[in-house]
């Protein structure tokens, strides 16, 4: 019994402390806390921090990095928004300094229109190639099966059919 | 063609692999700055191992590299013998003396020598963050009329120098 319990327990700890490992690391790579004077301020600033791109650890955003330069940024974002500047304002300012790079939902205009309006294009072209293939294989004389003579003597011989 | 159309796809596969190797070779944190041909940034900052306070105009008037660096980046003790040497060639240089400490800085200037006319304190980091600094060591070209031409992100060395700085600030001068 007692053997029993004992060895119920280190199963117990041991899945514990599996589900720490599996505990993502990056939620405590932030350490400063900031105070924000209303909930919507701070709403903001969640934001903000998700959407802007570290630009020394390239793939990580100014909330999950650790780098020095992504502690700077987040000080300046905090103390922008505390002077009552708009998301609009503070986005021109980072990007007047670290380019279009740093915002991780390019701008609607310029040369990052390109990168919006891409998927698009491709899905146009792709809707013409399919259409003009359809349009093709339809125009073609013969059946719609696209077989040759030979072929469809060949099918009728394998599937032991009559010639139509 | 028909001909032609056989071809298409090859030449689709030449193009994308082209676009791909030349990705390749890009190096992916170098990022393009954004102040390119706009106005070095003003400031007003204290001068390191002086009483004294600098603001930008004081430092514009002729070609000139501006130089990020702090005794707690490694880069810049790599490159700070050959900054040494571009001084003694005459390339006028300022120092930017990001996020570091005064007394450590003066140290390491001492010890290893000043290449810099002189080195502006930027304890707090303003000035880099008006610059876009992400990483020192960070090199900019400043033109005539203090115009920010070029930055070169990394240690600056012989080879960068002849490769790509030397040109600019060749062409900068000549620029009358």
């Amino acid at each position: 019994m007692w053997g029993q319990a004992i060895l119920r327990q280190a199963y117990l700890t041991q899945a514990l402390l599996l589900c720490l490992l599996l505990l993502p690391g990056s939620g405590w790579a932030v350490i400063e806390t900031y105070e924000f004077s209303s909930d919507e301020l701070r709403e903001r600033y969640r934001v903000l921090t998700n959407e802007l791109r570290c630009p020394k650890c390239q793939n990580q955003n100014i909330a999950d990095s650790n780098a020095p330069i992504a502690k700077d940024l987040r000080q300046q974002l905090h103390r922008q928004l505390h002077a009552g500047r708009s998301d609009a304002e503070i986005t021109e300012y980072m990007v007047a300094r670290y380019g279009d790079f740093v915002l991780y939902r390019p701008r609607w205009e310029g040369p990052t229109l390109w990168l919006w309006m891409a998927p698009l294009i491709f899905l146009v072209l792709a809707v013409l190639v399919f259409l003009g293939s359809v349009r093709r294989a339809r125009a073609r004389p013969g059946s719609d099966s696209g077989m040759s003579e030979t072929e469809r003597q060949r099918v009728a011989a394998l599937t032991g059919e009559e010639q139509p | 063609m028909a001909r032609f159309k056989l071809f298409l796809p090859l030449g689709l596969f030449v193009a994308l692999a082209l676009l791909l190797a030349r990705g390749l070779q890009l190096d992916p944190k170098a990022l393009p700055s954004a102040l390119i041909d706009q106005p070095l940034p003003e400031f007003s900052l204290p001068v390191l191992g002086a009483e004294q306070i600098l603001s930008r105009s004081e430092v514009v008037g002729e070609v000139a590299l501006f130089n990020v660096w702090a005794t707690w980046c490694i880069s810049c003790r790599v490159e700070h013998p050959y900054l040494g040497h571009l001084a003694t060639q005459g390339v006028p240089i300022y120092g930017i003396n990001y996020k570091d400490d005064d007394a450590a800085a003066l140290q390491w200037l001492q010890q290893l020598g000043d290449p810099y006319r002189l080195s502006i304190v930027d304890a707090e980091g303003s000035l880099g963050l008006d610059l876009g600094v992400y990483g020192a060591p960070e090199t900019y070209v400043v033109d005539r009329s203090g115009v920010i031409r070029y930055r070169h992100v990394g240690v600056v060395d012989e080879r960068v120098w002849s490769e790509i700085l030397e040109p600019i600030v060749t062409r900068l001068r000549g620029d009358g």
